[in-house]
């Protein structure tokens, strides 16, 4: 069957080891998480883990039956084929050089990336976007002379319930 | 009122109406111990954690209810882990109680501590490290439900020894949790699909499996087969879910099922497969299994749907409900089954019944450990409960000992841990005094937990060890003559205790079979002691378990052995 990327959002009772049970049964059974995201939601006793991973449809139904067998897992919903939006998020340290100065300045100006700190040895640019624009701007950045980059896990909110 | 966690401990066991806890103390549990200590509470001292669960256990599954066990922190803790992935491979339901270092000590390596539920994580249901005083009620409540609900389950808790110390108001009735009941949603649509596929069907059957007695559907399925004339297969776990002397039951399917059974499997063209999870030693290769069926599978884990074996119709619920909904709608809307074109099924099946019953080659010099559990059958007349402990031993009391009724055959299914049925069967004897309780052992298995026969001498627990006593891992030594050239590696338990004098030493009666004459005589002898025994069953050291499917093959080439048929 046909392998691809889906996204699968679960909301989870925030307790102290839920995280390492959602891992532990993934990982047990033999899926790859590729990216992951955590957070409470606007109930502080509810979270909502976002992730990723990549298969055949009948492998991600296996995963989401797994996921519902936890205990503190209350919902889990695949939502590759929900309308809904996705995003992530990339810190980028760049080295600062007299050379490169003119370049990371039109960049930055071009793609409306945000700069957030700008020092005279380095910069750190903040760049949002779906996973195909991240891709665009650390292949953009990466001859410019990327030190350290940090990258979320995917986000995603469907645009109704 | 104020109650210290000790307290608050035993009030809440007594909520969940646990009657026994099997046990081992030590340093972080002494005050759970003193509590008990100053209560009546029913306690069973075993003499290794691992038999304290697997007694456990065999209560659960032979009453349907959750067995409790309460061990200590660290080593006490990890020594319950076999017994825990035993329970969880065959969803038994089981509350755990294991002592913890204080919290303020977690994550320091203190003495005797380690991180169990971390450990237990992945062979557990749930579990809990109940943090403070205030969750203790609640946690230990919860642990209960969530391990009878929905697909039962062991439930670990961890108890840290300052949390059990700590105090606070306890009231039973304000205790609230969240609820975990599988939710059925009746399907008439798919009733209506399952009518259909039976009047399409020519060659129907049932497999029917551990589902249906953790369900408490055996009546349910028993009424359908019976009703519609369907013949009915099981899985090991299954066994006693219809009755064993029932003309439509054929008996296991899979790597040790009947011949008539592996044959009907693969030539049925429905199978109507509940509280099963086709299990690789039950489907034998994947593609050849089931080739010509239509299949309808009927479990309460969603999960299980579509692993193993792709079906054409899931049900998802609880076996009786749904069994209940198929039995009304079927009757509502008329169905009769076509009654020359079932003969003509029922006649094919005889005729494999015919060609290759379940047998094995009698001896008359030699003891046959398949008619020691014949005569045991015929001694009883079936009505014992069964443990067995896993390997040779387990696969003829599957084939041999015809089991009538549900939670009669308790054994490790989908784990296969050696050392099970003697605390299992400690477990179940405790839960039904009255009863015959029978542990079928291996000469290998029994000394994996041969300790707890101190635990069946200390309290006079009547089970019986009837030991085939072939001198080998005897199912690993098949494998090693089929598949390994006879390379008997490791397998000759010859070195081994004089077991009727290791019995004596325990303060359990001990009895030898070395004759075929001798084998009733010293059933009857043992049945009737109102006290353990083991009986030393001296059997042919090199038979074989047969039918056998070779691993990598359909279920229905099967190796029949030599066949010199019962006279």
């Amino acid at each position: 069957m046909e392998k691809k990327d889906h996204i699968i959002s679960i909301l989870v009772y925030n307790k102290p080891d839920v995280l390492a049970r959602i891992a532990g049964t993934l990982g047990g059974k033999g899926y790859n998480i590729d990216s992951l995201c955590v957070n409470t939601t606007t109930q502080k006793d509810i979270s909502k883990i976002v992730m990723t991973t990549c298969g055949s449809q009948a492998t991600v139904t296996r995963i989401e039956n797994q996921l519902q067998r936890l205990v503190d897992v209350i919902s889990v919903e695949d939502l590759t084929n929900v309308e809904s939006i996705h995003r992530e998020m990339v810190l980028v340290r760049l080295n600062r050089t007299p050379a490169n100065t003119e370049a990371v300045k039109k960049a930055v100006d071009d793609n409306r990336w945000k700069v957030i700190v700008s020092g005279d040895a380095f910069v750190i640019i903040e760049i949002t976007g779906d996973k195909t624009q991240i891709d665009f701007a650390l292949a953009r950045l990466e001859p410019l002379g990327v030190a350290d980059i940090t990258r979320t896990g995917l986000v995603a909110l469907k645009l109704e319930d | 009122m104020k109650l210290k966690g000790t307290e608050i401990l035993l009030k809440a066991l007594e909520e969940e109406k646990v009657d026994i806890l099997f046990g081992y103390p030590g340093g972080a549990v002494l005050d759970i111990y003193d509590q008990i200590y100053k209560s009546n509470f029913r306690h069973v001292l075993v003499r290794h954690e691992q038999g304290a669960v697997h007694a456990a256990d065999g209560y659960a599954r032979a009453t349907g209810r959750v067995g409790v066990c309460l061990v200590t922190s660290g080593p006490g803790a990890t020594n319950t882990v076999t017994g825990i992935a035993t329970a969880n491979m065959d969803s038994i339901p089981l509350v755990v109680f294991t002592g913890q270092v204080p919290t303020g000590l977690i994550g320091n390596d203190a003495f005797q501590e380690c991180d169990i539920t971390g450990i237990t994580r992945p062979c557990t249901k749930h579990n809990f490290l109940v943090r403070n005083i205030e969750e203790l009620a609640m946690t230990i409540k919860e642990a209960f439900h969530i391990a009878r609900s929905g697909r039962p389950g062991p439930v670990l808790v961890d108890l840290p020894k300052n949390v059990m110390a700590a105090q606070t108001d306890y009231d039973p009735a304000a205790v609230r949790i969240r609820n975990h009941e599988a939710v059925y949603k009746p399907a008439p649509k798919k009733m209506a699909n399952v009518l259909e596929m039976l009047e399409r069907a020519q060659k129907p059957l049932i497999m029917t499996g551990g589902g249906v007695i953790l369900g408490r559907a055996a009546e349910e399925l028993t009424r359908l087969a019976r009703r519609y004339r369907i013949p009915v297969t099981g899985t090991l776990m299954g066994l006693g879910s219809f009755p064993g002397s029932d003309p439509l039951w054929l008996g296991m399917l899979g790597m040790h099922g009947t011949y008539y059974a592996n044959m009907a499997v693969s030539t049925c063209d429905l199978l109507l497969a509940v509280g099963v999870r086709f299990d690789d030693r039950v489907t034998g290769t994947i593609e050849t299994f089931a080739p010509n069926a239509k299949i309808v599978h009927i479990d309460i884990d969603p999960s299980s749907i579509n692993r193993n074996v792709t079906v054409d119709l899931p049900i998802i619920g609880d076996t009786k409900a749904a069994l209940t909904d198929l039995l009304r709608f079927l009757d509502d809307h008329h169905y009769e089954p076509d009654g020359a074109g079932r003969q003509a099924w029922l006649s094919e099946i005889a005729e494999w019944r015919e060609k290759v019953p379940l047998t094995y080659c009698r001896n008359s010099e030699v003891i046959k450990p398949q008619f020691v559990i014949q005569t045991l059958h015929r001694l009883t007349g079936g009505d014992a409960l069964i443990t067995t402990e896993v390997g040779q031993n387990q696969m003829w009391t599957a084939q041999f000992f015809g089991f009538d009724r549900p939670n009669s055959l308790i054994t490790s299914g989908g784990l296969g841990t050696m050392g099970f049925g003697l605390p299992a069967a400690i477990g179940v004897k405790c839960a039904f005094p009255d009863r015959q309780v029978v542990d079928i052992a291996g000469d290998g298995s029994i000394q994996m937990n041969i300790q707890e026969l101190a635990t069946a001498a200390q309290y006079n627990i009547a089970v019986k060890v009837v030991l085939l006593n072939n001198g080998y891992l005897g199912m690993v030594r098949q494998w090693q003559e089929l598949f390994y050239e006879k390379r008997y590696s490791f397998t000759d338990m010859t070195y081994a205790p004089d077991f009727v004098k290791l019995a004596e030493a325990f303060g359990v009666a001990g009895l030898r079979a070395t004759k075929p004459g001798e084998v009733e005589s010293v059933l009857q002898q043992g049945l009737a002691m109102d006290r353990p025994v083991l009986m030393d069953f001296r059997v042919s050291r090199e038979e074989c378990v047969y039918p056998m499917v070779h691993p990598g093959e359909s279920i229905s080439q099967m190796a029949l052995g030599t066949r010199e048929m019962i006279n």
